[in-house]
């Protein structure tokens, strides 16, 4: 086998992944008639919901948005070794801080939707700054401060609209006031709000930034390897700060998206743990921005599909272990695949010291 | 001449009968969607809704589905749109959280019917809201409780802070002091309705403080069980939970929505929609209590039979003046009675009740 690879190796990656994808579906399928559900229609119900009817694919769309923003966040900080497990939490710093604006501020929609934008983003990055600095000043581990980080930001949402957000037509459900026509995002098409525009710049903007500035070769090398990096002399406590910040502006974005793009106003529940499953999609997504944009679609198809496969007498549970399914087989090819690069790179290297004799 | 007449007759006959189905049977064709915030299988609140979705299927025949564990944000918006391009007509949206969702979605749709759940926060043509006077029970269940605890000390788990629920804990409240005027009565909020290891956290929270009864508003037996397991009482709420801990349950009030649903569905066959914020009790048994336990003295028994038969006759009123609120300034005055509409602004606590509401004004 040594020597010319039979196929080349993207045709490899795509085949091991959607072999997981498969897999996972043939696990679900002996479930569902197991449980004496019909899989093939179970799962037809699913495609159709997910991305049968330009309604599907619109709503499929809105739910990927928080996820590719949450998503493009984590990978940006997960390729320096930064292991922000916090966007669910600085999503809703975003949010919070974008929604005192719109109750509290009577602006013109013109200046309003920056300021929504700029304020979402500024919540993000302060909400993530604080693990930012704990570890780069006290040495306190991220993995930990952002992850508690996000309870404290959920509680915070509690504190507003019990007390002086509640909207007062509510019965003391747990939701604000709806925010003021100026506050909502525009929409592009149906319902699909300008936050998708501001997903797709980010993703540009990371995309460059990592593969064509220096800032961006520091990142990858800190990533790669601390060491290397400290004896480049590069700044890695000034680095782990600036990341951490950007990642947590783009998860803010996500929180601004949802509460002026979907819901117009703040409540409980406005992320259905986007940022946990954005962890996910950066990874399925090997790190890579425009990755993160196409993986971050599948997976709000997989979620909406969970709910129309109920319609087809699926009971949630087994919906959702399908998801899980997905999930689970799909990272663990990530195994099989990093077997197959060894292997590869194994035979390159033999291949060249051959040359070389 | 006479074949003449019959065709007549015949023509008549069948334009009558033309007319009379043409629109019967445009209006007839219903699919009736339901969308549940916990699992079907809660044996509380979905349970129930649930059991009215079978009643639907088997007394009128009419086609049903559901979607369960649809949580109280934009997804219930997004499923009823799914819902509707599957050809639903009724929906049956069973959480308090999903009225403005409903009510978004029935303006885009005018010709679909959305029934929530109230209080209504807003109604629109084709959009009702359904509840009950469910503090009526729960007054009832204090009565029990007030009877039954030895430590003197009752705890209640509460879901939402919302005020119906608030409601119901001042009314138990009134319901064990009607006949125990020295209980301490204790207060968790879970703020949620569906979450059973916080349920049942909560309640063994109140039996570590001392309470020996639990009493709950949330959608699961767990408070019940944690009290079951500690060898204590507890009174359950949503469905009849006897069978889930058959020896520490007193009582405990029941939904019934099977005759409300089939009403309305009924209704809309033959074209009639009202919109409205429905409330029913006690009086058309959409609340009801559930069986006794034995250790209930056949005293009790009758006095909370009695209380409850004056309560659907209108000549007892739970909410009746002087009630004061947990700072002690007097809310409602002597001698007045509290309107439908104050009872659904409850966003206070009687003076003697532990514990904070989150929305304390």
């Amino acid at each position: 086998m040594a020597g010319a690879a039979p196929f080349p190796e993207w045709l490899e990656v795509v085949a091991i992944r959607g072999g997981a994808g498969m897999a996972a579906l043939a696990v679900g399928a002996i479930f569902l008639a197991a449980t004496g559900h019909d899989p093939w229609r179970a799962y037809r119900e699913m495609m159709i919901g997910a991305l049968g009817s330009p309604f599907a694919i619109e709503q499929t769309i809105i739910k990927a948005i928080p996820l590719m923003l949450t998503g493009l966040g984590v990978a940006l900080a997960f390729t320096m070794g930064l292991w922000n497990i916090g966007a669910e939490g600085q999503l809703v710093a975003g949010a919070l801080a974008a929604s005192w604006l719109a109750l509290t501020a009577s602006l013109p929609t013109l200046v309003m939707l920056p300021g929504l934008i700029l304020l979402g983003a500024a919540g993000g990055a302060a909400w993530a700054f604080i693990p930012a600095v704990l570890k780069t000043f006290v040495g306190v581990n991220e993995i930990i401060s952002t992850l508690m980080l996000n309870y404290i930001a959920l509680l915070w949402v509690d504190y507003m609209v019990f007390g002086s957000w509640a909207d007062p037509t509510a019965f003391s459900f747990p939701y604000s006031r709806p925010f003021p026509p100026q506050a909502h995002f525009p929409v592009l098409l149906g319902d699909i709000h300008i936050g998708l525009v501001l997903a797709l710049i980010a993703a540009l903007l990371l995309a460059g930034l990592l593969q064509r500035t220096h800032w961006g070769y520091e990142i990858r090398t800190i990533g790669a390897s601390l060491p290397a990096a400290r004896y480049a002399g590069m700044r890695v406590r000034r680095n782990v700060l600036l990341v951490m910040a950007a990642s947590g502006a783009l998860a803010g974005l996500a929180g601004v998206g949802e509460v002026s793009g979907v819901i117009h106003r703040i409540q409980q529940g406005i992320s259905p743990g986007y940022g946990f499953t954005a962890i996910i999609v950066a990874w399925v997504a090997r790190l890579n921005p425009w990755a993160v944009i196409l993986v971050a679609v599948l997976f709000a198809a997989l979620l909406n599909g969970g709910f129309v496969i109920q319609t087809a007498g699926v009971p949630a549970a087994i919906a959702y272990m399908i998801q899980a399914l997905v999930l689970f087989l799909v990272l663990a090819s990530e195994h099989l695949l990093r077997r197959v690069r060894r292997r590869r790179a194994l035979s390159q290297t033999r291949a060249a010291l051959q040359v070389g004799r | 001449m006479r074949t003449a007449l019959r065709l007549t007759v015949a023509i008549v006959v069948l334009v009558l009968v033309g007319t009379l189905a043409g629109p019967g049977t445009a209006q007839g064709k219903h699919k009736v969607a339901f969308i549940y915030v916990g699992p079907v299988g809660d044996a509380g609140w979905t349970y129930q809704h649930d059991q009215a979705r079978q009643y639907l299927e088997q007394t009128l025949g009419v086609e049903t589905k559901f979607v369960e564990s649809v949580p109280e944000t934009a997804e219930v918006a997004r499923v009823e749109e799914q819902f509707i391009r599957q050809g639903f007509t009724v929906i049956f949206a069973t959480a308090f959280g999903y009225q403005n969702f409903n009510v978004q979605v029935a303006k885009k749709h005018p010709d679909v019917h959305i029934i929530g759940i109230g209080p209504a926060i807003g109604l629109a043509p084709n959009v009702k809201t359904i509840y009950g006077r469910i503090w009526e029970g729960r007054y009832l269940t204090g009565i029990v409780a007030g009877k039954m605890t030895k430590a003197n000390t009752i705890g209640f788990v509460a879901a939402h802070p919302i005020t119906t629920v608030v409601a119901g804990v001042n009314a138990f409240a009134l319901g064990v002091w009607s006949v125990n005027p020295n209980a301490k009565i204790k207060v968790v909020w879970t703020r949620t309705w569906y979450d059973p290891p916080k349920e049942k956290s909560a309640a063994k929270a109140l039996l570590d403080a001392g309470a020996d009864i639990v009493g709950q508003h949330q959608d699961t037996p767990s408070a019940l069980q944690a009290a079951a397991e500690a060898n204590k009482l507890g009174i359950g709420s949503e469905s009849n939970m006897q069978r889930f801990a058959p020896s520490a349950y007193l009582t405990g009030t029941i939904w019934d929505w099977r005759q409300i649903d089939a009403g309305i569905v009924q209704g809309l066959m033959s074209g009639l929609f009202k919109s409205e914020d429905y409330y029913g009790g006690l009086v058309d048994k959409v609340v009801s209590l559930g069986p006794f336990n034995p250790q209930v003295p056949p005293d009790v028994q009758a006095l909370v039979d009695q209380r409850q038969k004056a309560i659907v006759a209108g000549t007892f009123q739970i909410f009746k003046g002087p009630l004061r609120d947990q700072s002690g300034k007097v809310r409602v005055a002597a001698g007045k009675t509290m309107t439908l509409a104050e009872i659904l602004g409850f966003n206070w606590l009687l003076q003697g009740i532990e514990g904070q509401s989150p929305t304390a004004k």
